[in-house]
């Protein structure tokens, strides 16, 4: 899915230069699911942006799918942006003035899909996330976790190939924080999709496959002690569209990288 | 979607879109507002000075008589006592003479030709602008004894000479005749009136002794349609003329009296190959200026007027209304309006501020820049177009009101320099007819029965005689018209596609990862 080499990220800050990211290796498998953790303000959120698209690196190659996105035109990224990457972030960053339905069917906007068709898509995601009966509320008449849970169906109604979750849970309480990761594991599970998470919570960076740590700009790349993300290679090509019961994992757990990187715990990956 | 989120955020944002529209429907209202005043104003002016002027005419060329030229306004006859015989009394006098007013100087018809062939000219036509002076009455019988030498004629009031006095009743009538061009009837005097009962000239009439009459004059002289009216000639004597036409000059007009064919007044008057005044219609409004420098060129010694000379001359409440309305009232409207956009401009460009991770989500989303411009063009341009219906509604508003609250304007014309206008001429003075005296200048001096010279009496009171300044009244009427309300709708559009493309810019220039950055 993504191949990144060599990432750099320099901002200007007056007179200065702030390093986010220092030359930042990366491979994600189609299928896998990374959580990426570290201190703030050690280039988790920046690195999250350029796997978007959202930002583009100072240097290096960001390359997804086979397409350079450091390379691209903008229209291009926000064309890949639309068809392919589904975002989730720490504030739901729901329209305010639309409703649940309405908020989901932002995201088939960009893709040009009939008005009746993005009405029927948006009511079907919401209800895979439980909130059938929640269509027409607007987001502030939603609690937390209801927000969150439109914001995920938001991101996955158009079947993206990769979902980015920016905090996903780092406004919610810890009922909410687990019912949330239990349902983005089974999109996860059912629909194939490509998760990245960028989260400071070490309980919900452990649901993942592999751990990525973040300082200083460098990414050091763990296995998870008690992955329990393994899923089945079938689920990994299932319609994004099969909202089914999910499937049991037989993969072994205890391999924690099924995308075979190699995960040394302790060896950095991120080229100084 | 476009338009869920249009009308959404419109709600949500209600408070300050509601500002915004009332700040542009204020501006677009006093806009309506002032233009219908301004057009008011400007087609009042045009009544005073189409009825002065004659629709058609953009230009005229007249010329001032110099200082001691020409014959003054007043004729009379002068008669000695003594050794030059005096009409014997109980003579009957009915005289009357038809001539040039002491305003205006001929003016040569070859000018018309060289007007006519002049660049930007599309028609000239030469204008004879007369007077008709009738005398009649019976020389009384003179006292002229008691050894004074001299003696005249007594004023209406009764004069008195050195030692002879009398009493006349001499009655006077005058009334205006234009001389026509026929062969240019949409050029001249008879342009801005209407042809009431009988028939306009036709080419066939151009040496016919055929007349039209004013309606005013006609209902004054009791004359219709065939009737016969009576006008002199340069020596006295009078030629009857068929009344064919009553011609309705609009309000506020000071039309002449009679229109005569313009051959026919040059001969009557003894002015073959002269015009007084010659009408010149441009080729476009444009060309105005150019045909009157181009004139004033050709003819250096005639005065040529176009209609913002005329204009300049117009004074009274007209006059001021005009200048309220073009000069406070275009500035006013124009500094509420820029208020208004920059108002508009400046909310519109804190409200994208505001909605700064609104707009990095949906670039998240995969919306392209240019659809969220548009939505921030959309919201702000129907804000526009509300103000514009507000403002629509407030326009009219104020346009009924300066209708119903002013009063009747006055257009005061040709104070200063109206007797160089052929309306001007044709205009001044008291006119009517009435009856004159014979002015006291009597005879002094002189001895014994022989008596001496009595002087020649003059007439007073004559049109023309003493150039005085017209009063038209006029009604201000602010109407709201198609233009002025395409131009409320131009301006709200406008006003809201600057506060989009302000707004817009702001939005575009968001990179997405700045914009979530806020909230990562």
């Amino acid at each position: 899915m993504y191949k990144l080499s060599g990432v750099t990220k320099n901002y200007q800050k007056g007179r200065g230069t702030i390093a986010a990211l220092r030359g930042v290796d990366l491979v994600v498998e189609d299928g896998e699911w990374l959580s990426i953790q570290g201190p703030t303000g050690h280039g988790k959120s920046t690195l999250l942006q350029i796997l978007g698209g959202l930002d583009r690196p100072s240097a290096g190659v960001v390359d997804f799918d086979g397409r350079d996105l450091a390379q691209l035109r903008e229209a291009e990224v926000t064309r890949v942006r639309a068809e392919s990457i589904g975002f989730v972030f720490q504030t739901f960053n729901l329209i305010p003035t639309l409703s649940a339905q309405e908020n989901v069917e932002a995201a088939l906007v960009p893709l040009h899909v009939s008005a009746s068709a993005r009405r029927q898509r948006a009511a079907v995601a919401l209800e895979a996330v439980s909130l059938g009966d929640r269509l027409r509320h607007l987001p502030g008449e939603l609690s937390g976790g209801q927000q969150q849970r439109v914001a995920i169906a938001r991101a996955l109604v158009k079947e993206p190939k990769v979902l980015l979750a920016d905090e996903p849970t780092g406004n919610l309480d810890e009922e909410t924080r687990d019912e949330i990761i239990s349902l983005l594991e089974t999109m996860w599970r059912e629909r194939g999709l490509t998760m990245v998470f960028v989260t400071h919570d070490s309980t919900v960076a452990r649901r993942a496959q592999r751990i990525g740590v973040m300082k200083n700009g460098r990414l050091t790349i763990k296995k998870t002690a008690s992955s329990r993300a393994a899923r089945p290679q079938a689920a990994r090509t299932a319609s994004a569209a099969q909202v089914t019961a999910p499937q049991s994992a037989d993969l072994d757990p205890s391999d924690p990288s099924p995308v075979g990187f190699d995960a040394d715990a302790d060896s950095a990956i991120a080229a100084e | 979607m476009f338009f869920t989120y249009l009308r959404r955020e419109l709600r949500r944002r209600m408070r300050q879109a509601v500002f915004i529209a009332l700040g542009l429907a204020l501006g677009i209202g006093l806009v309506i507002t002032v233009t219908a005043a301004a057009s008011g104003v400007k087609n009042a002016q045009g009544t005073v000075l189409h009825a002065l002027y004659g629709v058609g005419t953009d230009v005229t060329v007249t010329k001032t008589p110099t200082a001691g030229s020409g014959t003054p306004s007043s004729f009379g006859f002068g008669f000695r006592t003594g050794t030059t015989k005096r009409p014997a009394a109980g003579t009957k006098i009915n005289t009357s003479t038809l001539a040039a007013g002491g305003t205006l100087a001929s003016i040569s018809s070859s000018s018309v030709t060289t007007v006519a062939d002049l660049h930007e000219v599309s028609a000239a036509a030469g204008g004879l602008t007369l007077n008709d002076r009738t005398l009649s009455g019976t020389i009384p019988a003179i006292n002229t004894s008691g050894g004074s030498g001299s003696s005249g004629f007594g004023g209406g009031g009764g004069g008195s000479g050195g030692g002879g006095s009398f009493r006349a009743d001499f009655t006077t009538n005058t009334f205006g005749v234009d001389g026509v061009d026929i062969g240019s009837g949409e050029l001249g005097p008879l342009s801005s009136g209407t042809i009431s009962s009988g028939r306009t000239f036709t080419t066939a009439d151009a040496s016919s002794d055929v007349a039209l009459v004013d309606s005013s004059y006609a209902t004054q002289s009791k004359l219709i349609v065939g009737s016969t009216i009576a006008i002199g000639n340069s020596k006295g004597t009078t030629t009857n003329f068929k009344v064919v036409g009553i011609v309705s000059e609009p309000a506020g007009d000071n039309p002449s009296d009679v229109y005569i064919p313009i051959g026919v007044a040059q001969s009557l008057a003894n002015m073959k190959n002269d015009v007084n005044t010659v009408y010149v219609a441009a080729s476009s409004s444009s060309a105005i200026t150019t045909v009157t420098s181009e004139i004033k060129q050709a003819l250096p010694s005639d005065t040529v007027t176009n209609s913002s000379d005329l204009a300049s001359e117009v004074t009274g409440s007209l006059s001021s209304a005009s200048s309220l309305a073009n000069n406070l009232g275009k500035w006013l409207a124009i500094a509420v309006l820029i208020a208004a956009f920059g108002l508009a401009i400046l909310l519109t460009m804190a409200a994208v501020s505001r909605r700064v991770r609104e707009f990095g989500t949906l670039k998240a989303l995969g919306w392209k820049s240019r659809r969220i411009i548009g939505q921030v063009m959309g919201e702000a341009v129907a804000m526009g177009i509300i103000g514009g219906v507000i403002g629509i509604g407030l326009g009219f508003a104020g346009a009924e009101l300066v209708s119903k609250l002013s009063h009747k304007l006055t257009a005061v014309v040709g104070q200063t320099t109206g007797t160089a206008t052929p309306g001007g001429a044709r205009q001044f003075g008291a006119g009517g007819t009435g009856t004159g005296g014979f002015g006291g200048a009597g005879g002094t001096g002189g001895t014994g029965g022989t008596g001496g010279t009595g002087g020649g009496g003059g007439f007073g009171g004559f049109r023309n005689a003493t150039p005085a300044s017209h009063t038209v009244a006029v009604h201000l009427s602010a109407a709201v018209s198609g233009n002025i309300i395409l131009l409320a709708v131009v301006l709200a559009i406008a006003g809201g596609l600057i506060a989009g493309i302000f707004g817009g810019w702001r939005a575009a220039r968001l990179r997405p990862a700045a914009a979530l950055s806020k909230v990562a």
